[in-house]
């Protein structure tokens, strides 16, 4: 099989893009710790009210300006469902679903993943600006999947 | 005879003969289905965007939920699967010379299979024991029988794909030493893909059912999702082949132009078929239970399909300019002005085609890590899939059925129907763009997908996608008269329209084309190939989940 000379070129070229974006996603990922949530812990989702650190959920600080958030979600609400922290904290959230698949994601930022039911979902945030962040859920988890919301006040 | 002149008297023979009409029949009543699904699927997807723009709501009786689960089945399975089915059987029987009749039979089992799954499927949806949306994620839990409804659907699609493969070993046996015609040659493609890609889905449904009737207790969530998406990601790539053959063989006969070659054509088909199942966890990347390392080898592998898709490109490009100039076509475009832009068959696909620009860099946009987590379970997403899906895939069936009908029913396409084509195609297009384009938008700010109309307890952030979601209305109306027009259209063309002749569009080589290698024929060694390729991206990560506490099952809805 042989390729005209400008199908050449336009291969090499199409293929080159696409190499680049790949090295560019590789080295975000792995040289910058960029890489996306995939918490790789397992609990027994029958038995996450006992199994620490979901015995018991609420926000810690861990640092100074560091917190961490350890949080249940359950159809349809976010436990602990008001959050607050001063403007310029770092906060990790660890999270685990109850029941079915749910997903969080802070609009204005780039926390959003997927927590499913049987893993220990993490992801970290750090929250610059004041001002009051909605946080919803963004995986369909049942009839009242559109009001499962809650705020995060940074201040 | 030489095999070639063989080939032209065979040819010649199915010219005069027409089509078989007991094959017609058969692929006729796919074709209903497919429209049928398009018209409810079309209804459904309206209430969807009045909903969400905030202008109606759901009655209880048949809420978002309900209405969305019933839109993605319809259109994503049944409206693409029972007109792939179809057209390629029609196909088969045009190039090779009628189906056999224990094909043709099957052809009709897997039919019957198909409906009774869309009954299962429909009618638990319908009850509201299945608002479980296209993805079932459990531990959602629905009634056994959407679960039985789908494993009739994935039979009926098996059967089928053996039927055609029966018929086209039985042509290469009888012509030895020749390459089986190009249009068959993607039907063998799409199903051998069907077939691979919806093992992983089967293997999932067949470990639901028992959990639903109540003999397991526990369901892994996480091996459930992978192997859904195994399967899902594969769909993708199944349509867009079954797209693209049209677009290699039909389109250059119908603007009066040659084929591109047929050996790169070939090549496309191949690299389709060996790269595309291990990409599935680039719907994954924001979930848990799967490495970095994974996700990362899983993107590599969906961004590989750039290479067939790009060189799908090209050869368009090339045999649109080819034809442009040989019609006489001067300049660096002068070529453009001859092409047949008032001819339906020719103006759906182009810009099908042409949607596909937007689409695949979009999908290569989102494919990257960090690009998915901002627009992962957005409109956004909703957003690109009525791009490929949507525009990309539908108006290249809307072409096909354009000649694809009259062939079959042994009827004409005329010069009314080609202008009521054109504004369908006019209707659709901006349709589209205004629902895409409103969804593109708004999942960006963080609209997200699957989710009925809501204001968060009027939250800013909420309100501002307001005007974005009034596009989704406005798109959604254009698109629901363009759904009646299309279907008024199929129907007229299937039992209305003057009695006649319609040619199955096949493009001719070029004279001077080389032929394609001998190794394109190998599909042992092509399936050898894939199921390397599954194997390496899948049986790792794979195992690594098999261990994850299960979940009892739920009915949040
Ligand atoms: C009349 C034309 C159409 C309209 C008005 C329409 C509208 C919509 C809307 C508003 C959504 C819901 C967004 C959400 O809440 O997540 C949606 C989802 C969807 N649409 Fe369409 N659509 C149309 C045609 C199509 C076509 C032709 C296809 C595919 C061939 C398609 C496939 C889908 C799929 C797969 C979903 C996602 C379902 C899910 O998330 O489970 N739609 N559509
Ligand atoms: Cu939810
Ligand atoms: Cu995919």
């Amino acid at each position: 099989m042989k390729l005209h000379r400008a199908e050449e070129i336009w291969l090499i070229v199409g293929v080159g893009i696409i190499i680049l974006a790949m090295v560019f996603t590789g080295y975000q990922a792995f040289a910058h710790g960029m890489a996306p949530p995939s918490g790789m812990e397992t609990l027994d989702p029958q038995k996450v009210d006992e199994t620490a650190p979901f015995d018991n959920p609420g926000i810690f600080e861990v640092g100074a300006d560091e917190y961490e958030v350890v949080m249940t979600l359950e159809a349809f609400r976010f436990n602990p469902n008001e959050i607050e922290i001063p403007a310029g904290s770092e906060v990790h959230f660890t999270m685990t679903s109850k029941d079915v698949v749910h997903g969080i994601q802070v609009i204005g930022t780039n926390i959003n993943a997927m927590v499913t039911p049987g893993h220990v979902q993490r992801i970290s945030q750090k929250f610059d600006t004041p001002g009051e962040y909605l946080v919803i859920c963004n995986e369909y988890c049942g009839v009242g999947h559109q009001m499962m919301a809650m705020t995060i006040v940074v201040k | 005879m030489d095999l070639a002149e063989k080939n032209v008297f065979h040819h010649k023979i199915t010219e005069a003969l027409g089509v078989n009409a007991k094959d017609a029949t058969l692929s006729l009543t796919f074709l209903v289905v497919s429209f049928t699904a398009l018209l409810i699927g079309g209804v459904l997807g309206l209430l969807q965007g009045l909903n969400r723009a905030g202008l109606f709501e759901l009655p209880a009786w048949f809420d978002y939920y309900q209405t969305l689960t019933a839109h993605g089945i319809l259109l994503l399975l049944v409206f693409t699967t029972t007109f792939a089915v179809g057209y390629f059987y029609a196909a088969l029987s045009h190039t090779l010379g009628g189906l056999l009749p224990k094909v043709r039979n099957m052809g009709w089992i897997a039919f019957g299979c198909m409906v009774i799954g869309v009954v299962f499927v429909a009618a638990t949806i319908i009850a509201g024991e299945a608002s479980v949306m296209f993805t079932f994620y459990p531990p959602m839990q629905a009634s056994p029988w959407f679960y039985i409804g789908l494993v009739f659907l994935v039979v009926g699609i098996w059967i089928a794909a053996f039927g055609a493969f029966i018929n086209v070993a039985h042509w290469r046996k009888k012509h030895k030493g020749q390459h089986i015609p190009l249009l068959a040659f993607f039907a063998t493609g799409v199903f051998v893909m069907l077939v691979f890609g919806s093992i992983g889905v089967a293997v999932e449904v067949l470990t639901l059912i028992p959990w639903a009737f109540g003999w397991k207790e526990t369901i892994n969530v996480m091996l459930s999702r992978t192997l859904f998406w195994s399967f899902g990601h594969t769909l993708v790539n199944i349509w867009y082949l079954t797209a693209i053959s049209a677009w290699y063989v039909a389109v250059p006969k119908i603007i009066g132009g040659k084929g591109f070659s047929d050996a790169l054509t070939r090549l496309v088909v191949i690299l389709l078929v060996i790269l595309n199942i291990p990409g599935g966890f680039h719907h994954q990347i924001v979930d848990p239970g799967i490495t970095e390392s994974w996700k990362f080898i899983h993107v590599f592998m969906s961004l590989s399909i750039g290479f067939p898709s790009l060189m799908t490109a090209f050869a368009m490009f090339a045999v649109f300019e080819r034809t442009g100039r040989r019609k006489g076509g001067k300049g660096l475009l002068g070529w453009f002005k001859k092409l047949p832009w008032g001819d339906v068959r020719f103006l759906a696909p182009f810009i099908a085609m042409a949607a596909f620009i937007p689409g695949g860099a979009g999908g290569i946009a989102q494919t990257n890590n960090q690009l998915n987590q901002v627009v992962h379970n957005s409109l956004w997403v909703v957003g690109h899939f009525h791009l490929t899906v949507g525009v990309t895939v539908a108006l290249t069936f809307f072409g096909i059925s354009y000649w694809l009908i009259p062939y079959l029913s042994k009827r004409k396409f005329t010069p009314q129907i080609n202008r009521l084509g054109i504004i369908q195609t006019i209707l659709w297009t901006v349709g589209m763009l205004f629902m895409a384009g409103s969804m593109h938008a708004v999942g960006l700010l963080g609209s997200p997908r699957r989710t009925s109309y809501t204001t968060y307890g009027n939250h800013q952030a909420a309100l501002s996608w307001d005007p974005y979601l009034i596009f989704l209305a406005i798109g959604g109306t254009l698109l629901i008269v363009a759904v009646l027009l299309m279907v008024y259209i199929a129907v007229h063309l299937m039992f209305f329209a003057p009695k006649g002749k319609t040619e199955f569009p096949i493009a001719e080589q070029e004279a001077d084309a080389y032929p394609a290698p001998k190794w394109t024929e190998r599909w042992g060694l092509t399936i050898v190939l894939l199921i390397a390729i599954v194997a390496m991206g899948y049986v790792v990560p794979i195992i690594e989940i098999l261990d994850v506490p299960g979940s009892p099952p739920f009915r949040t809805w």
